[in-house]
C-alpha cells in the first residue's frame, strides 16, 4: 500500500500531465484548422535562434515576461488561499506603477536606497487600493469580486488620466504617446546580463536580462515562507478551507480579510515595476496592461503555490515568446492564446477531478481502517 | 524543496508530453504537410533577393480590415514589384513584445524593417541605435533617430473631406465622430472631420465620442464599445457616424446597419475590406490614408539607396490621405469635395490638427 502522501502527489502529476496532453491535442486541431501543421508549430515554439546572440535574445525575453507573471500570479495566489477573490490585481497594479514611476523620477538619491524607495511606494499604493475592497467587505458586506472589478475600471482610467495629466513628462516633437519624466539613473535596475557572460555568452541585446529577477524570486521565497510556515499563512489557510470552522477556533475573519487583502495588493504594486525599472524607466501609453488578469490564470495554474506559480509563469512566457516564431513559421499567434487557455481549464478540471479522486480514496481508506477495528471489537 | 522538484518533474513531463504529441500528430499530418516542406524551402530560397523586408504591425495585427491591412497592401506590393522578401509580423494582444519583434526580424537579417503605428516610436529608436546598419521607418511617428525615416500622414485633411461629404449628405444636420483612444494622433481626425463640417454647415451638431483614454490602447480594438457608443449617437439624431478606431469601427458600422443609418470608414477603404454585405451598404466613405503608399514608397527609396534621418509627409497633394467613392454613396456631392480638396492644396484652407 502507498503512502496517502505519495499517491496524492502522482495523481497530481498525472492529472497535470493529462490535461496537457489534452490541450497539446485541442491546440493541434486549432493549428490544423488554421491550415498549419502542429509539427511545424512545435518545432517552431522550440526554435530559439540559430546564432549565441539569438538564443540568448530568447531566453531573456521569455525570463522577462515570466518576472511580472510570476509576481502576478503570487499577488492573486494569496487572496485566492483564502478564498478572496481578488480581481483587482489589474487595478492596484497599474495604479501602483504610475504612483512610484512619478515618485521615483522626482528625486535622486544614491542607487540602492531609489530602487528600495520606488518598491516601498509601489507596494504602498497597492496595498492600499485593495484595503478599499478589503474594508467594503468586512464593513459593509460588499463582495469583493465586484468592488474589486469596479475599482480596476477607476484604477486604468485614473492611471491613464494622471499619466497624460499630472504626472506627464516631457513630450518629443511629435510624440503622441505620453508618459511620466524619466527615472534617474540611480533607480534603473541594474540587469542581469554577467549570467551570461559568466559562460563565455554575448550579453542580450535591449535592456537586457531584468535584475527585477532576483527581487521576484526573493518575494516567491518570502511569500511561500509566509503562507507555509508561519501562524499568519496557518490561519490564512483555514479561513480559507473553512470560515466558520477558523472562526470557533479563534481566527478573526475581518482581520483576516484586511490583512491578506492588503498582502495581496502590496505584492500586486511590484507588477509593473520589472518593466518600469528594467526598462522602460518610466510609466508611459505603452505601458504592459493586462498582468492582473493574466495573474489569475498563472496563479490557477500553479495550484496557488509560488513553486507551482513559477513553473506556470514560465509555461506563459514560453508560449509568449513563441509568437514571434510561430509567426516566421506563417502559423497565425492566435494558436498560442488558444494553447494557454486550453491548458487552464483542463488543468482546472483535472484539478478538481484529482481533488475528488483522492477524497474517494481518502474515504475508503477510513473506511477500511474503521471496519478492521470494529471487527477487533466485536472480536474481542 | 518538494515543491521545486515538483516543478522540474512536471516541466520535464510537460516538455515530454508536447513532444509524444507532436510525434503522433506528425505520423497522420504527413499527406497534407505542404507547410512544413515550404518553410525549409523559404530559408533556401533567400538568396535570390538580396532585399529582405521586415515588417511589424501594432496592436490588433493583420486582418483588422484598415490600418494593418493597407500597410500590408503596401509591403506584399514590394514584394511584386520589385521582387522582395517579405515577413510580417503581429505583436502580443499586450503589445509587450513590440521591440522584440524588431530584434527578431533584424537578427533574421531583414533590412529595412518597418513598425507600424505610433506605439513603435520608442522600441525603433531604441532597435535604431542596437543596430545601427540597418534602416528602420516607422509609420505615425517622427523620425527619432539617423537610421529611422517617419511615415506621417495628414488625417486632418483627409477627415476634412469627409466632414464635407458628410454635412453635404446629412439630412438630420447632425453627425457623429467615434474616436478609438483619446490621443493626439486620433484627435487630428477628429480636428479635420469637424472643420470640414463647418465649413458647410456651421450649425451642424456633430457628436463627439472617445471609446478609451489616453495610454489605454483598447479602444482601438473594442467593437463592442464602438457599437453602444455608435447606437447612442443615432438615438440622439445623428444620422452618419465617422470612425477612427481601428478594429472598433465595425462595431459602429453594425450600429449603422442596425439603425438603418450610415457611417464613414477609416484607413483603408472599408467598403472593399468588410466582408459582410449588410454593413458594406452603411458605408458610405472611407477617409483613405495610403499606408500602403507610404510603406511601399519607404522600400522603394531604401533600394535606390535612401537613407532615414527625415519624415516623409503623405498629404492630399500626394495623395496620401483621400476619401473612397466605392459604393457610389458620395458621387453627387463629389464637386463639392473636389473643391474642398483643391483649396486645401492651393493653401487657401489650413486644416486645424487640434479640435
Amino acid at each position: 500500500m502507498m503512502p496517502a502522501g505519495l499517491q496524492r502527489a502522482l495523481l497530481t502529476v498525472a492529472g497535470a500531465v493529462v490535461a496537457v496532453l489534452i490541450a497539446v491535442a485541442v491546440s493541434s486541431v486549432a493549428i490544423l484548422a488554421a491550415g498549419a501543421s502542429p509539427v511545424t508549430a512545435l518545432q517552431a515554439m522550440f526554435d530559439f535562434g540559430d546564432t549565441q546572440i539569438q538564443v540568448v535574445n530568447s531566453v531573456t525575453t521569455l525570463l522577462n515576461r515570466a518576472v511580472p507573471l510570476f509576481v502576478a500570479g503570487l499577488a492573486v495566489a494569496i487572496g485566492f488561499r483564502m478564498n478572496l477573490f481578488n480581481i483587482g490585481v489589474e487595478g492596484q497594479y497599474r495604479i501602483a506603477a504610475v504612483v512610484a514611476a512619478f515618485v521615483g523620477s522626482q528625486f535622486d538619491l544614491p542607487g540602492p536606497v531609489q530602487i528600495l524607495l520606488i518598491i516601498a511606494v509601489a507596494m504602498a499604493v497597492g496595498g492600499l487600493y485593495a484595503l478599499i475592497p478589503a474594508v467594503l467587505k468586512v464593513t459593509r458586506g460588499v463582495n469583493e469580486v465586484i468592488a474589486t472589478i469596479m475599482l480596476n475600471y477607476i484604477a486604468i482610467n485614473l492611471a491613464a488620466f494622471l499619466v497624460r495629466g499630472p504626472f506627464a513628462g516631457e513630450r518629443a516633437e511629435g510624440q503622441l504617446t505620453t508618459s511620466t519624466p524619466e527615472l534617474p539613473e540611480s533607480a534603473w535596475f541594474p540587469n542581469l546580463n554577467f549570467l551570461f557572460e559568466m559562460f563565455g555568452l554575448p550579453a542580450p541585446r535591449g535592456g537586457g536580462l531584468w535584475g527585477f529577477l532576483a527581487v521576484a524570486v526573493v518575494a516567491g521565497l518570502i511569500i511561500w515562507l509566509v503562507l507555509e510556515r508561519t501562524r499568519f499563512g496557518f490561519e490564512v489557510k483555514a479561513t480559507g478551507l473553512n470560515a466558520s470552522a477558523a472562526l470557533a477556533s479563534g481566527i478573526d475573519p475581518k482581520r483576516m480579510v484586511i490583512s491578506a487583502m492588503v498582502l495581496s495588493g502590496a505584492v500586486a504594486g511590484l507588477i509593473g515595476l520589472p518593466e518600469i525599472l528594467g526598462r522602460t524607466h518610466a510609466y508611459g501609453s505603452n505601458f504592459t496592461a493586462g498582468l492582473g488578469f493574466l495573474g489569475i490564470a498563472v496563479a490557477l495554474l500553479g495550484r496557488n503555490r509560488p513553486g507551482g506559480i513559477a513553473v506556470a509563469a514560465l509555461l506563459f512566457a514560453f508560449l509568449d515568446r513563441a509568437g514571434a516564431p510561430l509567426q516566421f513559421a506563417d502559423i497565425p499567434p492566435s494558436v498560442i492564446t488558444i494553447i494557454q487557455g486550453t491548458i487552464v481549464l483542463m488543468v482546472v478540471i483535472a484539478n478538481e477531478v484529482t481533488i475528488r479522486m483522492s477524497m474517494r480514496n481518502e474515504e475508503r481508506r477510513a473506511a477500511r481502517q474503521l471496519a478492521t477495528t470494529n471487527q477487533a471489537g466485536v472480536a474481542a | 524543496m518538494l515543491r521545486n522538484q515538483f516543478g522540474k518533474m512536471a516541466m520535464t513531463t510537460v516538455a515530454g508530453a508536447m513532444l509524444m504529441a507532436a510525434a503522433a500528430c506528425g505520423g497522420n499530418d504527413t499527406g497534407s504537410g505542404g507547410n512544413t516542406a515550404a518553410s525549409p524551402g523559404a530559408t533556401s530560397e533567400a538568396p535570390k533577393s538580396s532585399l529582405k523586408v521586415g515588417l511589424a504591425y501594432d496592436v490588433g495585427g493583420r486582418g483588422d480590415k484598415s490600418f494593418n491591412d493597407s500597410a500590408y497592401a503596401g509591403l506584399e506590393r514590394a514584394g511584386k514589384e520589385l521582387g522582395a522578401e517579405i515577413k510580417d509580423l503581429s505583436p502580443a494582444a499586450d503589445g509587450s513584445n513590440r521591440g522584440e519583434l524588431l530584434r527578431q526580424l533584424a537578427d533574421a537579417g531583414y533590412n529595412p524593417i518597418i513598425g507600424v503605428g505610433f506605439a513603435y516610436g520608442e522600441d525603433i529608436k531604441k532597435a535604431a541605435t542596437e543596430y545601427p546598419d540597418i534602416q528602420f521607418a516607422v509609420v505615425d511617428s517622427a523620425s527619432n533617430a539617423p537610421n529611422v525615416t517617419g511615415l506621417l500622414f495628414a488625417e486632418e485633411q483627409g477627415s476634412y473631406l469627409a466632414g464635407v461629404a458628410a454635412a453635404e449628405k446629412t439630412k438630420s444636420n447632425h453627425l457623429g465622430f467615434v474616436g478609438g483612444v483619446e490621443n493626439d494622433l486620433i484627435k487630428k481626425f477628429q480636428a479635420g472631420f469637424e472643420a470640414g463640417a463647418k465649413s458647410v454647415k456651421s450649425d451642424i451638431k456633430i457628436d463627439v465620442k472617445y471609446l478609451t483614454p489616453d495610454g489605454d490602447f483598447s479602444g482601438f480594438k473594442a467593437p463592442d464599445k464602438g457599437k453602444i457608443t455608435a447606437e447612442k449617437m443615432y438615438q440622439d439624431g445623428a444620422d452618419i457616424v465617422y470612425h477612427a478606431s481601428g478594429d472598433s469601427g465595425l462595431g459602429v458600422f453594425q450600429a449603422a446597419a442596425a439603425a438603418g443609418k450610415q457611417a464613414i470608414g477609416v484607413d483603408s477603404d472599408q467598403y472593399e475590406t468588410v466582408k459582410e454585405a449588410d454593413l458594406k451598404k452603411v458605408i458610405m466613405t472611407s477617409m483613405i490614408k495610403r499606408v500602403d503608399n507610404g510603406v511601399f514608397e519607404f522600400i522603394k527609396a531604401f533600394q535606390g539607396g535612401a537613407k532615414g534621418g527625415s519624415n516623409s509627409v503623405y498629404d492630399l497633394k500626394v495623395d496620401g490621405v483621400g476619401l473612397s467613392t466605392s459604393g457610389g454613396f458620395i458621387d453627387d456631392v463629389m464637386p463639392k469635395v473636389d473643391e474642398a480638396k483643391k483649396k486645401i492644396i492651393d493653401g487657401s484652407v489650413t486644416v486645424p490638427t487640434q479640435p
